[in-house]
C-alpha cells in the first residue's frame, strides 16, 4: 500500500536521476550512476535524512518543528565541547543527543501546556535553541580532536569496503526501519496517526493526546540530536551558526515524500524518496558546473510541482 | 405566464449510489413552497443543485421559463437563486452593513463609502421590517436569528427571485421562529419565491402554499399545503408504517449501570438527575442547544463537571475519556466528521482506536475488525479503505462499531442517525434493539435525538431537555410527539 502511494515521488526520483546521468553522459562523458558517486549522494542525504525522520513522524501528528536546525548546531557544539573537554566520543555524541531530546521535549511540553500553535511554538525555540548554541560556543567554531567518529559518515577506506556504505548510512536504514515499524505496528504509531488526522476523535476515543504530542517533539528532537552528530561527524567542528535553514530542507523532504501539513498524512518511506530526490538535484547541479542558484531555483520548483502533484493524484482518487 | 422556479426529472448519482432518481418542483413567483423529507431523502442534494455547487445528471431547470443551469453558487446568485444554509456564511468580524454589501460595496475612487454603506443597510433592513438591528454593529455580537435576518437581507439586497431556507428554524427559540415567519410572509409579498426545506411537518403546514415530499431521492408527493393531512405527509416521508422501522423486542431493564444526581456542567447541563438500567434505551428529548450534547460530553469525561455526581456501576466520581472507555463508557459523536471519526484513516484504524493493543498485528486485526464490519454490515472494499470513503450510514456504522468492539456496557449515542439514508436508518434502530434485548448481558443505551418520531420508536423512557435542565424520564407509552415538543419549547416560551 505504502509503496503504491509513494509512486509519484519514486518516479520522480527516478526521472530526476536518469536526467541527470544522461546530461552528465553527453557533456561531460561520466556516469552519475557510478557506484562511488551513488556513496556520495547517499552520505549527503544522510543528515537530512535522519532528521526527516523525526519530522515525518511530527508532521504525521499535525505538528511541525521549525527548530531542527538549531538543534543540530547546538547538537555539534554540545559535542564538540564535551570532546574538546576531554570525554570520550561516544559519551560526547550521547550527551549531543541527550541535548538535541531536552530541546523536542521543550517542544512538546510547551505546545501541549500553552496551547500555542507548534509553528509559533518551534519559531520562538528555533532562535532560543540557537541562541544557547551561540552563547555556549561564544560565537567561535569549536574544534574538537579528531576521533573514530569523523570516521561514521566519511567515505569508506578499502580495508573497510565490505561495509558497502559508510556506518552512518547504515544507522540511517536502522532508523528508518525502526520509525516505520513504530508508525505502522504499534499502538503509539496508530495514536500518532489518529491525533493527526483527527484531533478531537483521538480524544473521544480516549486517546492521551497531550502525551502523544509531547512523544512525537521529543522523537523529533533525538533524530535532529543523531543528524547534529553525523554533522559533526562532517564537518568535525562544533559550529553554532551551520546548519542554518536545514530545518526547511528536512520539511521539504518529508512533504515531496506525501506528508500533509495538515497531518495523518507521511510514511518513512516517502520521507527517504523526498531526501534523496533533493540531494540528487544538488549533486547533479553541482556536477553540471551550474551555479548554486539554478539548484535552488529547480528545488523550490520540484517542492511546488511534487505537491500539486500529489493534491492532483489525491483529488482524481476521490 | 412560466412559474418562477421549475425542476423536471433531475437526477444524481455519485458513483454508483444514486442521490436523486427524478425529482419535480414547481414554485410560482410569490409562492412559499415547503420541501418535505427525512434526511437522506435527498434534500441537500436538490439544494445542491440549485445552488451550482454540483451539476444534476439529468433533468431540466428553468428559471422565469429561461434554462437554469448554474456552473458555481456565485453564478445561481448572479441569476438570483439565494441559499441560506443551517450553518450561516457571514464574516463574522465584519459589521452588518459590511456583510449585506460584501463583494459589491459601493465605492468612490476605490474607496468604500461607509455612510452611503450604512444608509443601504439600514434601507434593506427597513424593507424587511427589521430596523432594529443596526447595520454598524459587528455580526458576531448579534443573536443567532438577527445574523440569520443580515443574511437573508444579504440575499434581499441582491435582488434574488428564489430564496431557499434550508431549516431556518432548527436553532431559533419559539419567539425568533415566530418573527422569521412574518418576515417570510413579508418577502412573499414582495413576490418573492421560497422554498423552505424542513421536516417540520407543522411548520410546512403554516406558513406554506404547497408543499413537496422527497423520500429516497424522488419526489413522491405534492399539493396544497393547507388541505393535507398531517398523517398524510408523515406516511409519504417514511413511505412505511412506523411499527416496520422500529423493531422492539419485549424489553426487561436489570440493575442499574448510570445514576446521576444533580450533574452540572460549566454552562450546561444544570442539576442533571437519571438513572440508566441494563437492557434499557433512554431518550433525551429536546430543542439543538438545550444542553442535551453537553450532557452526554460530561459524562464521557469530554466536558469539565462543574458539580454533581456520576455512579457508573461500581465507580464514581469524575474521570478522563480514557477512563471512561475503560469502566465501559462511551460516546458516539453527533459530528462524524469533526468528531467521530479520522476520516483519512482506514476503518481498522478507526474501529480499533480506543483499544489498540501495543503491537498491532495487522492480519489478526483486519480478521477481528472484518467480523464486526459483516455484523454490522458495513459496505466497504474492505478494512483498509479509509472511513472517509464510506457513505454517512456505513460510517456510523463504524463508529458505533468502536464501542462494540471495545466491549463497552453503556452507549451514548448523540444523533446516531444524522445525515444517514433510511436503510442504514432501520438496520441501526435494529441494532440498538438486539444490543438491549439479545446481547449477553445486555448494555445500555442513550439516545440523544431531535426526530421525535425515533426517539418513541426505539426508547423505553424519555426525558425532556430544556435549557440545560434535564425533565423526569418517563415511560414511551403515555407519550407523543405533541407532549415533548410543548415541554421542549416550554423554556424558550417562558424565557421570551
Amino acid at each position: 500500500m505504502t509503496l503504491r502511494k509513494n509512486l509519484g515521488a519514486l518516479g520522480g526520483l527516478g526521472g530526476a536521476f536518469a536526467l541527470f546521468t544522461i546530461l552528465l553522459w553527453v557533456s561531460k562523458g561520466y556516469s552519475f550512476a557510478d557506484p562511488g558517486n551513488l556513496e556520495t549522494i547517499l552520505r549527503q542525504t544522510s543528515i537530512v535524512a535522519i532528521a526527516a525522520l523525526g519530522m515525518t513522524v511530527v508532521i504525521i501528528a499535525g505538528g511541525i518543528d521549525l527548530s531542527v536546525g538549531a538543534t543540530i548546531a547546538l547538537t555539534t557544539v554540545v559535542v564538540a565541547a564535551c570532546m574538546q573537554a576531554g570525554v570520550p566520543p561516544l559519551v560526547g555524541g550521547l550527551c549531543g543527543i541527550a541535548t538535541a531530546v531536552v530541546c523536542g521535549a521543550l517542544n512538546g511540553l510547551l505546545v501541549t501546556q500553552l496551547r500555542v500553535v507548534p509553528f509559533i511554538v518551534t519559531l520562538g525555540t528555533m532562535l532560543v535553541v540557537r541562541g544557547v548554541a551561540k552563547g555556549l560556543a561564544h560565537d567561535q567554531k569549536i574544534d574538537a580532536p579528531p576521533s573514530w567518529l569523523n570516521g561514521v559518515l566519511a567515505r569508506l577506506s578499502p580495508d573497510h569496503a565490505w561495509l558497502l556504505v559508510p556506518p552512518g548510512v547504515w544507522l540511517l536504514g536502522l532508523c528508518a526501519l525502526l520509525v516505520g515499524g513504530v508508525l505502522g505496528y504499534t499502538r503509539l504509531g496508530r495514536h500518532i496517526f489518529a491525533v493527526g488526522s483527527n484531533e478531537q476523535a483521538a480524544r473521544l476515543c480516549g486517546i492521551a493526546v497531550g502525551r502523544v504530542k509531547v512523544a512525537v517533539y521529543v522523537l523529533g528532537g533525538f533524530f535532529a540530536g543523531l543528524a547534529g552528530v553525523l554533522q559533526f561527524s562532517r564537518l568535525t567542528v562544533g559550529d553554532p551558526t551551520g546548519a542554518t535553514g536545514l530545518e526547511l530542507n528536512i520539511i521539504a523532504a518529508v512533504v515531496i515524500g506525501g506528508g500533509s501539513l495538515s497531518g495523518g498524512e507521511g510514511s518513512v518511506t516517502g520521507c527517504l524518496i523526498g531526501a534523496l530526490i533533493m540531494q540528487v538535484i544538488q549533486s547533479g547541479c553541482s556536477q553540471m558546473g551550474w551555479p548554486n542558484w539554478v539548484q535552488e531555483i529547480v528545488t523550490g520548483a520540484i517542492i511546488v510541482v511534487a505537491v500539486t502533484l500529489d493534491r492532483l493524484r489525491y483529488r482524481r482518487a476521490t | 405566464m412560466p412559474p418562477r422556479l421549475e425542476m423536471r426529472g433531475v437526477c444524481k448519482s455519485f458513483g454508483a449510489t444514486p442521490a436523486l432518481g427524478g425529482v419535480d418542483l414547481v414554485v410560482q413567483a410569490g409562492q412559499v413552497h415547503a420541501l418535505l423529507g427525512q434526511n437522506g431523502a435527498g434534500k441537500s442534494t436538490l439544494m445542491k443543485i440549485l445552488s451550482g455547487a454540483i451539476r444534476p445528471d439529468a433533468g431540466q431547470l428553468r428559471l422565469d421559463g429561461q434554462p437554469y443551469s448554474p456552473r458555481n453558487p456565485l453564478q445561481a446568485r448572479r441569476l438570483g437563486v439565494a441559499m441560506i444554509y443551517q450553518e450561516l456564511s457571514l464574516a463574522p468580524h465584519l459589521t452588518v452593513a459590511q456583510n449585506i454589501f460584501l463583494g459589491m460595496e459601493p465605492t468612490r475612487h476605490g474607496l468604500v463609502r461607509t455612510d452611503d454603506l450604512n444608509q443601504r443597510a439600514r434601507q434593506a433592513l427597513v424593507e424587511l421590517n427589521q430596523s432594529a438591528i443596526r447595520p454598524e454593529a459587528i455580526v458576531s455580537t448579534l443573536s443567532p436569528a438577527a445574523q440569520q435576518v443580515v443574511e437573508i437581507a444579504r440575499a434581499a439586497a441582491v435582488g434574488c427571485r428564489v430564496l431557499v431556507l434550508d431549516e431556518p428554524t432548527s436553532s431559533l427559540s419559539r419567539t425568533d421562529a415566530e418573527a422569521l415567519f412574518s418576515l417570510i410572509a413579508r418577502l412573499r409579498q414582495q413576490g418573492q419565491s421560497i422554498v423552505y426545506i424542513t421536516h417540520f411537518i407543522e411548520e410546512a403546514k403554516r406558513i406554506a402554499d404547497r408543499f413537496t415530499v422527497l423520500r429516497d431521492g424522488v419526489s413522491v408527493g405534492t399539493g396544497d399545503a393547507s388541505d393535507v393531512e398531517i398523517a398524510q405527509i408523515v406516511e409519504l416521508m417514511v413511505g412505511r408504517r412506523m411499527e416496520e422501522l422500529f423493531p422492539r423486542s419485549p424489553r426487561s431493564p436489570g440493575e442499574v449501570l448510570l445514576d446521576v444526581s444533580k450533574l452540572s456542567g460549566t454552562h450546561r447541563p444544570h442539576d442533571a438527575s437519571f438513572t440508566l438500567h441494563r437492557g434499557e434505551v433512554l431518550g433525551i428529548a429536546g430543542l439543538v442547544g438545550a444542553g442535551r450534547t453537553e450532557l452526554l460530553r460530561a459524562l464521557a469525561g469530554l466536558d469539565p463537571i462543574a458539580s454533581g455526581q456520576v455512579r457508573l456501576g461500581v465507580h464514581t466520581g469524575p474521570a478522563a475519556p480514557t477512563a471512561r472507555w475503560k469502566q465501559g463508557l462511551a460516546l458516539v459523536s453527533e459530528n462524524r466528521k469533526d468528531e467521530g471519526l479520522a476520516l483519512g484513516l482506514s476503518i481498522a484504524d478507526n474501529l480499533t482506536l480506543s483499544r489498540l493493543p501495543r503491537i498491532v498485528r495487522p492480519a489478526q486485526r483486519r480478521a477481528e475488525v472484518a467480523a464486526w464490519l459483516r455484523k454490522l454490515d458495513v459496505r466497504c472494499e474492505g478494512s483498509d479503505q479509509p472511513v472517509g470513503e464510506l457513505s454517512g450510514g456505513n460510517q456510523q456504522k463504524v463508529a458505533i462499531a468502536r464501542l462494540l468492539y471495545h466491549g463497552v456496557d453503556v452507549l451514548l449515542l448523540d444523533e446516531p442517525t444524522r445525515g444517514i439514508d433510511v436503510a442504514s436508518k432501520a438496520q441501526i434502530y435494529r441494532l440498538i434493539d438486539d444490543l438491549v434485548t439479545k446481547d449477553q448481558p445486555p448494555k445500555a443505551v442513550i439516545v440523544v435525538s431531535s426526530y421525535l418520531p425515533e426517539l418513541l420508536g426505539v426508547c423505553d423512557r424519555i426525558a425532556v431537555m430544556c435549557r440545560g435542565q434535564l425533565g423526569p424520564a418517563r415511560p414511551v407509552d403515555g407519550l407523543d410527539e405533541q407532549i415533548l415538543l410543548a415541554e421542549a419549547a416550554k423554556g424558550n416560551a417562558a424565557a421570551a
